[in-house]
């Protein structure tokens, strides 16, 4: 069975990645990048809303949430790209968007717009908790000596929740990473469409799929590292013991570890 | 030493017929109380008496019912309409307001991702403007002044429930307040670290400051309150010197507080 398998291709897009490929991992990461910086920033007005005095700022934070965690990626996606501009009656998805150094393809503005704006409305809901995490009298002693809530919210209570938000943060762009194959659904040239292309022309769905996996487990473990080290620079402070870089590295490769110690 | 007397100065806080509720529960049934600069009361009585919401509503981490507080002649929390109704004050006012009277509370509350020196720096720099170098000369005097000199760039978590509640003493100071509040400073204390905390409180009252403790630390009280108050119920019901608070309680409620405490 096995031997069916071309492995010289697999080595090839996985040793010797074409110009073309390259592309479309630039692509991959820096939509999710920005998809997920734009989730985060959403997430954090929006859990600033759901805790406003004004009921209409908490209704509409509530809307957010409900219809975009209520219906499905990929209908968002279609919907945003195809009937944004339709239901808008302005150019809301534009042709392509020139931003000087780089421009964007308007199916790319599109999957963006639809995966950051999905993401805010999961991010709404971590930030939440981690603001909940953090001690009533925070907030009290922050006012207490005349700081008003955005500077407490910046200086005292934000700080803190992200030591509580960071590590579910990763696990988020852990998945955008890997969600942005589906914007491949619009036209958009990322790895996902790439592998697809290949196969389309060569109908050798094993290879191009398996190799462009492996880069998918390159990003995410990539990422992994970079969120461990993260996680390190915030426990640095009040925690009476410190986890070493190493330790923290080791509990971002649980599984990989939980293998190995299994195998022992 | 007997109580200090200091010569105490103008009306710092005046609050007049302060009403509280919360929900049905009727907290504050009209407390008035004026305090003077380089006065201490120490606030006293059984708990659920109101003392510990009455001090959250002079720096306004509660909003009052009706009555009204004033801390140096303004309205604290709420400003005066023409028709003579109060109007909750914006926030910036309120902020304003919170800088002259500072609050040590019964948890600390410090900032727990913040050493001891940014915690005592932190509001003098991003509230009050002053240059980092020279805040933390200050903070560096004041952490000095409480014992913790040596303590600068420790963070919380690793200072003992004393020297945690001495650098939130410090960090109030740093506002140079017209008032300090303190919630019941002692109680979420370890018995053996309840002295240098009062040592600083009573070092405090001698040198002048102007302070409202509610406290159950009677030795405290007899020692560095010009005056003593006793709530029950919602209300002050007796005040005085603590000579007389403590050795001729005039109240039947008082006398029951007391032979029960002390």
């Amino acid at each position: 069975m096995l031997a069916a398998v071309d492995w010289h291709v697999i080595g090839q897009r996985i040793f010797h990645p074409d110009h073309v490929f390259a592309r479309a991992l630039y692509t991959t990461v820096y939509i999710a990048v920005i998809a997920q910086v734009m989730g985060v920033l959403l997430g954090l007005v929006a859990a600033l809303m759901r805790s406003s005095k004004l009921w209409p700022l908490r209704l509409l934070s509530g809307i957010y949430v409900l219809i975009f965690r209520g219906t499905p990626l990929l209908v968002q996606i279609f919907f945003i790209y195809y009937g944004a501009n339709l239901l808008l009656g302005f150019t809301l998805i534009p042709n392509s968007l020139n931003l000087g150094l780089f421009s964007l393809d308007g199916a790319v503005v599109a999957g963006i717009l639809a995966l950051g704006v999905n993401e805010g409305a999961y991010m709404r809901e971590i930030i939440r908790a981690g603001i909940d995490s953090i001690d009533r009298g925070q907030m009290e002693a922050a006012k207490s000596l005349g700081m008003r809530y955005g500077l407490a919210m910046r200086r005292i209570v934000l700080p803190q929740a992200a030591r509580v938000i960071v590590p579910p943060l990763g696990n988020e762009f852990n998945n955008m990473l890997k969600t942005t194959s589906l914007v491949f659904t619009i036209g958009v040239y990322e790895m996902f469409a790439d592998a697809e292309i290949h196969y389309s022309n060569t109908f050798q769905p094993v290879e191009y799929f398996l190799a462009v996996a492996f880069w998918y487990l390159v990003l995410t473990g990539v990422w992994g590292v970079i969120q461990a080290w993260i996680e390190r620079r915030l426990g640095v402070s009040e925690r009476g013991e410190e986890l070493s870089f190493r330790e923290r590295l080791a509990a971002a490769w649980t599984p990989v570890n939980a293998w190995a110690r299994g195998a022992r | 030493m007997s109580s200090a007397a200091p010569v105490l100065g103008d009306v710092v806080m005046r609050a007049t017929d302060v009403h509280k509720s919360f929900g049905k529960l009727h907290v504050l049934k009209g407390v008035s109380l004026e305090v003077r600069q380089r006065e201490t009361v120490c606030i006293i009585g059984p708990s659920g008496s109101g003392k510990t919401t009455f001090i959250r509503c002079v720096n306004h981490l509660e909003k009052v019912d009706s009555g009204r507080i004033e801390v140096n002649g303004h309205l604290i929390g709420y400003r005066e309409r023409e028709d003579g109704r109060l109007v909750e004050d914006s926030e910036r006012n309120i902020a304003r307001q919170r800088t002259q009277v500072c609050m040590v509370f019964q948890r600390f509350n410090l900032f727990p991702h913040k050493t001891a020196l940014e915690n005592v720096t932190e509001a003098p720099i991003h509230v009050l403007g002053v240059p980092k170098q020279r805040a933390a000369e200050e903070a560096n005097a004041l952490l000095a002044r409480v014992g913790l000199g040596d303590k600068c760039d420790t963070y919380p978590g690793k200072l003992s429930g004393g020297q945690q509640q001495r650098v939130a003493i410090a960090r109030a100071l740093a506002m140079k307040p017209a008032l300090m509040l303190f919630d019941e400073p002692t109680s979420a204390l370890d018995p053996e670290v309840i002295g240098e905390v009062l040592t600083v409180m009573e070092e405090l009252a001698h040198e002048g400051m102007t302070m409202i403790v509610v406290t159950h630390e009677m030795g405290f009280a007899r020692e560095a309150a010009d005056r003593v108050v006793m709530m029950d119920d919602g209300g002050i019901i007796e005040a005085g010197p603590p000579e007389h608070f403590f050795e001729a309680p005039e109240h039947e409620r008082t006398k029951q507080f007391l032979s029960k405490i002390l």
